[in-house]
């Protein structure tokens, strides 16, 4: 791969909580990466969009509020429409552990519940990137 | 024996202040440069708001509650008001909390997610039923939308019969914190601060009970910012709204009284008493000597202080209760006026009857059992708590003075400045726990091997979205059309004109306008805000 991976760092839905995305971000700026934050409030489709335009290698979501399964059931079917699907897909945020199967069968490659190191994020996404 | 600095590693708290072994007379003389500590109900009110302060009435408890749709809502509201709650503090599900109705494309599985979901008058109707309302008080955490809610709680109100001029209650209302943290904002931030000024001169003006804003430092510190920046950032805040209702021609005094603050509890005990008292007096100083109030009234820092969501973790999740309580006993002996407790599960979830119970009990404890009732500001006249208010108080000035030099919070904010400065903090806060030099007990240090277990949760239920949806399509299909028609272009018309708009939104409650249709006719007139993004 030439230069520095691209990380798309989404909030989705309505939730307003983007401490733990921008943390995220800064962390992922300061591993060498390259970060695209999207700010609050976007739509399945407008994250799909926003991969697709900035061509990025890793669609990240942050999710505070409770909405992360339908959203990203909505947004499988966008990545697959879109070729997306061979991005790398992570989520984190507050993730029940009784969600994260569901999340896996979805097709997320990476959940990162509230309490993840920023490290395991950073080195979870360089080793799964070709 | 004397023991000298230098003897052992500095201890420096998380507002920068150096923190001594030992401190003495002379340290309060020094920090205090010939100020008196004052008397509780004197001011600078450093020592409290009230001379008897609990010794009238403990605080006043009130939980942050409400999900689902308005039946559910009020039935957790009677169980917390039968296990001795005395206010409400109800929260909104976030496509009420923007401006949505419940049927809006972007509400799809929102709908009374994280709060309880209003779309039109009927649901305040419904969520308050059977509540005494000159008893219970209550606080609606709403910011964005928050001209339509406060319209539909008088409306509410007055439609069961109760004189709106006597009626208490409060409304969150700083939209300036939620372009900061939270992120519930609607309108670009002029607009959104003209419909502050319009909802404290309504209030002024009909309801002069009502406390049509609570200036939130609390959520500026759960995003990243120390304790002395959470202080100095809502005061700067605070006086962007005195600005705008002085602008119209109010006096201070005739609203000062009714503008309250919401605080964050979590950190070191001896600096967050610090702050809450260091924060009274330069309130009061503030009012006093910049704005020449005259009635102590205006002048005095009423809080509901508590939460410490930033400070729970999900490791070992019981601990919580213990933190819980530390942060209740912290609120106690700072003074505060209502207090609200995060409940233990509150880092995965919205609490649970029995978490939230567990909660009210705290606080009870601390009335019944441990004596928090008895006297007040217990903490005053010791020689680290009195030095350390008084070097927090000259921190705060240092900010505030930073926050004006650099052009006034109100551009930092729009520019995303501030949002910037705090979140670098979070970040910086984050690779310090990771790294250990900020201990986090069960996170960083003292850990177990926790198997994964699944947490009792509060179900989220989708079908109480469509039972919503359902409610809000028979109010629509029930009321006077036309009328609603009229009363929505006279939003939008007083919007246009610059003018007032409260008495028109309470005209369209009436009507059962919804809280989607009216704010839809503000957008059309402000915009929307768009958000400065970086990180």
């Amino acid at each position: 791969m030439s230069g520095p991976a691209k990380v798309l760092i989404a909030k989705p839905g309505l939730d307003g909580h983007d401490q733990g995305a921008k943390v995220v971000a800064r962390a992922l700026l300061d591993a060498g990466f390259e970060v695209h934050y999207t700010g609050l409030r976007q739509s399945p489709e407008a994250v799909a969009q926003t991969a697709l335009e900035e061509d990025v290698d890793v669609i990240g979501l942050s999710s505070l509020a409770g909405s992360h399964l339908p959203f990203c059931r909505r947004l499988k079917e966008l990545i697959d429409e879109m070729g997306l699907a061979d991005k790398l897909w992570i989520i984190g945020g507050n993730i029940p552990a009784q969600d994260v199967a569901a999340l896996e069968g979805i097709g997320l490659d990476g959940v990162f519940a509230t309490g993840s190191k920023l490290q395991d994020i950073t080195d979870f996404i360089k080793e799964r990137l070709p | 024996m004397t023991v000298s600095n230098s003897e052992s590693k500095p201890v420096i708290n998380e507002s920068g202040i150096e923190i001594k072994p030992v401190y003495t007379a002379d340290d309060v003389a020094e920090a205090m440069n010939g100020e008196a500590i004052g008397l509780p109900g004197e001011y600078p009110f450093v020592r409290g708001i009230h001379p008897l302060m609990y010794r009238r009435r403990p605080w006043t408890m009130r939980q942050y509650a409400g999900f689902g749709n308005p039946h559910e809502t009020n039935q957790r509201f009677k169980y917390l008001i039968e296990n001795g709650q005395t206010g409400l503090n109800v929260a909104f599900d976030l496509p009420t909390q923007i401006g949505l109705d419940s049927d809006d494309a972007m509400s799809i599985g929102e709908v009374g997610r994280v709060g309880m979901a209003v779309d039109s008058l009927r649901d305040f109707e419904i969520a308050f039923d059977g509540i005494d309302l000159d008893k219970i008080t209550v606080s609606l955490t709403i910011n964005g939308a928050a001209t339509t809610l406060i319209a539909m709680y008088l409306a509410m109100a007055e439609k069961r019969g109760y004189d709106i001029r006597n009626l208490r209650g409060t409304a969150q209302n700083d939209i300036l914190k939620e372009f900061i943290g939270r992120g519930t904002w609607v309108f670009p931030v002029d607009a959104s601060i003209k419909l502050v000024g319009d909802t404290i001169e309504y209030c002024a003006e009909h309801a002069p009970k009502y406390s049509p804003v609570s200036i939130c430092g609390y959520h500026i510190r759960e995003s990243g910012c120390n304790p002395v920046q959470e202080m100095a950032y809502a005061f700067c805040i605070g006086k962007a709204y005195i600005d705008e209702a002085l602008a119209r021609g109010l006096d201070v005094d005739e609203f000062a009284s009714r503008l309250s603050f919401n605080f964050d509890i979590f950190g070191n005990l001896f600096e967050q008493v610090a702050k809450f008292r260091a924060g009274r007096g330069l309130w009061a100083r503030i009012l006093r000597e910049d704005y020449g109030a005259k009635d102590p009234r205006s002048m005095v820092m009423r809080m509901i202080a508590g939460g410490g969501g930033g400070g729970l973790a999900l490791e070992q999740p019981e601990v919580n209760i213990v933190r819980g309580a530390y942060y209740a006993l912290i609120s106690a002996l700072s003074g505060t006026q209502t207090m609200a407790l995060c409940s233990y599960d509150e880092a995965y979830t919205i609490p649970t009857e029995y978490s939230a119970r567990i909660s009210l009990r705290t606080m009870q404890v601390l009335i019944e059992e441990m004596g928090l009732c008895d006297t007040v500001d217990p903490m005053a006249g010791s020689y680290y708590m009195e030095t350390l208010t008084a070097q927090m108080q000259e921190k705060m000035r240092e900010v505030m003075a930073d926050v004006d030099d650099r052009g006034g919070i109100v551009k930092l904010v729009a520019e995303g400045l501030v949002q910037a400065d705090v979140s670098a903090q979070a970040y910086e806060t984050h690779q310090g726990i990771e790294s250990g030099d900020i201990r986090k007990v069960g996170v960083n240090c003292y850990r177990i091997e926790e198997e994964e277990r699944e947490v009792e949760f509060h179900p989220y239920d989708e079908a109480d979205g469509e039972m919503q949806i359902e409610s809000l399509q028979q109010i629509k299909a029930a009321r006077d059309d036309g009328a609603v028609a009229t009363e929505l272009d006279r939003v939008q018309g007083a919007a246009e004109a610059g003018d007032n708009v409260m008495p028109a939104i309470m005209a369209a409650v009436k009507s059962y306008a919804t809280v989607g249709e009216i704010t839809g006719r503000l957008t059309d007139v402000y915009g929307r805000f768009e958000e400065p993004v970086r990180f």
